[in-house]
């Protein structure tokens, strides 16, 4: 009766989108990120100043360019966190092929900015770097291979997937960006160890690895040279490297003060790949040792909530994702403390840089979507008693 | 394990025998052996999981440990540990072509603390903080009173500096000898030079090392003490590099232009007697060099002599005609015909005014005509266009003896197609520095030769092998000679030195492609005496404007030529050249005897 004359009551399928999203995410990887981005901005403050004056815009030009694209970031991120895991390899593997083929066209249609690596493309306003894109893109993409090969009659996924890696490496290896070449070639390993590589051939390879670095070693002079200038303690002061080191010690435990450093004008890639430099040396250990904790929580805590994950596919995107989150900013806080030789490579969500923040939020975006609780199918389980 | 591939067989044959579907039983074994594989798999993940957690974290908590360990460490002391290594002193002086001093050494002293040394440290900094007002003094107050036990404070300071920190009295000051280079002319020359500045330091003594131009490209030479302390003589004369400093740098200001180069070149030995980049700098005080991110062509350290490399117009299309007379494809008078726009595919070739349907090839120079250059261009082909440049010189950095040269690379078109070969006769398409462009006048001026610009002093010509038969070259200098007579360069008539020259001003290119309408590139390469050259003469102004007018004038005659003019007017005597006059026609001696 109420319903002829009130009409049925409408009835959604499933709960609301955000509820369930606010239910089931990480926040606490979320806050460490949004933490990591306002840390971004206060170094921004302090670090893109002289890069701003020297080009000539007023002094916090670089800072209001974070703020638009740090949102743009954020907005993105949260976004593709609400997104189901299908949805997200759906677009993922679109963004992955554009992305591809962007970058395959670099050589003909980017352009160098003067700094001798084609890795840009020019809008006029902003540039895009392809390969910040491809990263996330190509986790994504390989990790659905990787999954599919697990399946009975299912595609020669790891082979596909590797020759993937293979290809993206070589054309990274042509701009020349050996950074982010590494990053695609440890991203994919990461993957392949967790989706089940036999023991025997991991030993192998790091025998190999090691193999060819005493050959390398032994062989050619120029790498024995760069080895042996990284592993002598002494350090010649005027170059970037000897700079970071003098503002880490600088600092000391509570920094010299706010705006008060001096690194940042002598640091041309103040702003980007030395910014623990700068954060090191104006707000001390202290502000260092919580950005570190900060990238542990994010890393450590999405491995973690993956080891329960279900689905082959989920574990592995995630895998990869937050492997090449965390190797990206352990590279890049290593290189400021000597721990590895130089290599140009920004800190994620800190650096200043357009392309690298937005690529940065739709991968963590990617990253808070496959790591949302889910059902694992542990009920199921335990009707059948084989749980766990 | 046998047992199972066979059991869902026998349960398929006895499916088949009570007439069920097989294909159900099929499906759930699969899904059963799936769901097998997945625990398996996901068992053997679980565990690599926590081991890449476990790798994570100890390779955080690594870097954050060799923080800590950096952050608490003390700053390093670069200089001491360089104390007892034998620092080689005495480097070689640089003089001009008269033997004239360039760069020097001079005696100085630098100024360090030990602070466990100091009696009152807090008066010390506040008595240097005012001998010295660019010092901090809270710094250094934190530093003398702090657990340094060594600091320099200055690197270099005057004597009088040294006798007021002297008379400071604290025994924790303390002076080291060392010596620095000195440039008594300041910033004459500033952009071959260089400069210098200290490499490995001790209290005792410095090392002076070379960081660009000729300090850096001999520094080897200069710090060997094996040649004796002898003086490296380069091919710069000290008052004609003045004199062109002085003139181009008021040209400069006068065509509201915001940079400027000028090249003399002796046209049989190569050697550059002057060579001027404008902005400039002083090399005693050199500036920072310029960090990424900006763009190194407007830092005052940027050579434009030999770093930059522009399209420099229509400067090059006494080259397209000098070959095409050297090849007999045409004679000075050979009829061409100028009929435009001249079109090829989607491109359009036009000439600044329209000069008719047809024009003899010496009138083609001297009116500056894009589309008589480019027809004659396509007679000669790209093939022999690329090998008679290459022959000059232009596809390669130049030899010049100064490090920033190796930087000036031509800038060559992916593909050489026919229309770039049109393009390049008039000086579009192909970037070259204005050093090679010296070069290229040079072998023209010097009756075929190709000369290799040099900084260094030679005694005698340096031809190179021929490019030019010696007869097409004078033919182009008979043209070259016109064009000011009576072309585009008229401003450069300079009476008694009978200059010859060839105007260009070029387009400047957008970053990101095509071309600016208002800002070019205005050349003037000069030639002169012109009937038999001694020198050539290359002026560069880069966004020249000539606002007398009604509206502004930016074309190389009314901007580069006059500048050029006025340079050889100035620098022709300095060189020794005597000025010949023809007797006026109406001003006839008459003999005494009528």
């Amino acid at each position: 009766m109420t319903e002829m004359v009130f009409g049925a009551v409408p009835e959604r399928g499933g709960e609301p989108i955000l509820p369930k999203w606010w239910r089931t995410v990480d926040k606490t990887s979320m806050s460490c990120v949004l933490l990591l981005f306002v840390i971004g901005l206060l170094l921004g403050l302090a670090a893109s100043v002289p890069l701003a004056e020297r080009n000539g815009f007023p002094p916090f030009h670089y800072v209001t360019r974070q703020v638009i694209f740090g949102s743009a970031a954020l907005v993105a991120m949260l976004l593709t966190s609400m997104m189901s895991p299908t949805m997200v390899r759906r677009l993922a593997v679109l963004g992955f092929l554009v992305s591809f083929v962007a970058l395959a066209l670099l050589p003909f249609f980017g352009t160098d900015f003067g700094k001798g690596a084609m890795r840009w493309y020019s809008l006029g306003f902003a540039s895009v770097q392809p390969s910040e894109f491809l990263k996330p893109g190509f986790v994504v993409a390989a990790a659905w291979m990787l999954a599919a090969s697990q399946q009975i009659n299912g595609p020669p996924g790891t082979i596909w997937s590797f020759a993937l890696c293979v290809a993206i490496v070589l054309m990274l290896a042509v701009q020349p960006d050996f950074g982010q070449a590494c990053l695609v070639l440890f991203g994919w390993g990461m993957m392949y160890f967790v989706a089940g590589a036999p023991m025997l051939l991991l030993m192998g390879m790091a025998g190999m690895a090691v193999l060819a670095g005493i050959l390398a070693y032994s062989n050619s002079e120029h790498f024995a040279r760069r080895i042996d200038g990284f592993l002598s303690p002494e350090l010649d002061p005027t170059t970037q490297l000897g700079y970071a080191t003098n503002a880490i010690r600088e600092g000391g435990l509570f920094g010299v003060g706010v705006g008060e450093g001096q690194v940042k004008w002598s640091l041309p890639d103040a702003h980007t790949d030395f910014i623990v430099a700068v954060a090191a040396e104006e707000y001390g250990l202290v502000l260092v040792l919580i950005l570190i904790a900060l990238y542990t929580v994010v890393v450590v805590r999405s491995f973690l909530r993956l080891m329960r994950e279900r689905d082959p596919f989920i574990r592995l995107a995630g895998t990869g994702l937050a492997a090449v989150f965390g190797v990206q900013a352990m590279i890049n806080m290593a290189v400021a403390v000597r721990l590895v030789p130089a290599k140009g490579m920004t800190l994620p969500f800190v650096s200043y840089g357009g392309s690298s923040l937005i690529a940065g939020g739709i991968a963590v975006g990617m990253l808070l979507a496959f790591t949302r609780t889910r059902p694992q199918g542990e009920i199921a389980d335990l009707l059948r008693g084989r749980g766990r | 394990m046998i047992r199972t591939p066979l059991r869902p067989l026998a349960r398929i044959i006895s499916a088949r025998d009570k007439g069920e579907n097989p294909k159900a039983i099929e499906r759930e074994n699969i899904r059963r052996r799936h769901k097998n594989m997945q625990d398996r798999a996901r068992a053997r993940a679980e565990g690599r999981l926590l081991v890449l957690g476990v790798f994570f974290f100890a390779a955080f908590v690594t870097v954050g440990a060799r923080m800590g360990m950096l952050a608490t460490s003390e700053p390093s002391e670069p200089a001491v540990s360089f104390v007892d290594t034998a620092i080689a002193m005495q480097r070689a002086d640089i003089v001009d072509r008269q033997g004239r001093i360039l760069a020097t050494n001079f005696e100085t002293h630098s100024l360090y603390a030990q602070p466990p040394q100091m009696i009152d440290p807090i008066a010390a900094a506040e008595g240097l903080v005012e001998i010295f007002p660019d010092l901090d003094k809270g710094r250094l107050i934190r530093d003398f009173t702090g657990k340094r036990k060594f600091l320099w404070i200055k690197r270099k300071i005057s004597p009088e500096q040294k006798q007021a920190v002297h008379d400071l009295g604290d025994p924790g000051l303390l002076f080291g000898p060392r010596e620095m280079r000195l440039y008594p002319n300041g910033s004459l020359a500033a952009h071959v030079l260089g400069g210098a500045s200290f490499g490995k330091e001790g209290v005792s003594a410095a090392e002076v090392i070379g960081v660009a131009g000729v300090e850096r490209q001999f520094d080897d030479y200069l710090r060997d003490p094996a040649n004796g302390n002898k003086p490296l003589q380069l091919s710069l004369d000290l008052t004609v590099q003045a004199a062109a400093e002085r003139v181009l740098y008021g040209g400069m200001k006068l065509m509201n232009a915001k940079g400027a180069t000028s090249i003399l070149m002796d046209v049989h030995t190569g050697e550059v007697i002057s060579v001027v980049s404008l902005p400039d700098f002083d090399p005693n005080d050199r500036p920072r060099p310029p960090t990424s991110g900006f763009d190194p062509s407007v830092s005052p350290l940027f050579n434009r002599a030999v770093q930059g490399v522009y399209e420099l117009g229509s400067t090059f299309k006494i080259f397209a005609i000098a070959q095409a007379l050297d090849l007999g494809l045409i004679t000075p008078h050979t009829v061409i015909d100028t009929r435009g726009p001249l079109r090829w595919g989607r491109f359009r070739i036009t000439d600044y005014r329209n000069y008719g349907n047809e024009m003899t090839v010496t009138n083609v120079i001297v009116k500056s005509s894009n589309i008589g250059t480019a027809r004659i261009a396509q007679q000669i082909g790209a093939e022999q266009q690329r090998a008679f440049l290459d022959s000059l010189g232009m596809l390669d950095a130049t030899p010049f003896e100064i490090v920033e040269a190796q930087g000036g690379k031509p800038l060559l078109p992916a593909n050489w197609s026919e229309l770039s070969t049109m393009t390049i006769s008039y000086g579009h398409g192909l970037s070259t520095s204005p050093m090679h462009l010296a070069a290229g006048y040079a072998a023209i001026a010097n009756g075929g030769h190709y000369v290799s610009p040099t900084v260094l002093k030679r005694s005698g010509p340096q031809h190179g092998p021929r490019v030019l038969s010696a007869q097409a070259a004078a033919q182009a200098r008979n043209m070259l000679r016109l064009v000011v007579s009576e072309g585009t360069a008229s401003f450069g008539e300079v009476p008694g030195y009978a200059v010859g020259g060839k105007t260009g001003t070029a387009d400047k290119p957008k970053p990101r492609g095509g071309y600016y309408d208002e800002k070019v590139i205005a050349t003037f390469a000069s030639i002169f005496p012109a009937h038999d050259p001694k020198y050539v003469l290359v002026v560069t102004l880069d966004e020249p404007s000539e606002n007398t007018g009604d509206k502004p004038r930016r074309t190389a005659g009314w901007t580069a030529v006059p500048v050029a003019a006025e340079m050889i007017r100035r620098v022709a005597p300095l060189l020794g050249l005597r000025p010949s006059f023809e007797p006026a026609k109406g001003a006839a001696i008459t003999l005494a005897s009528q």
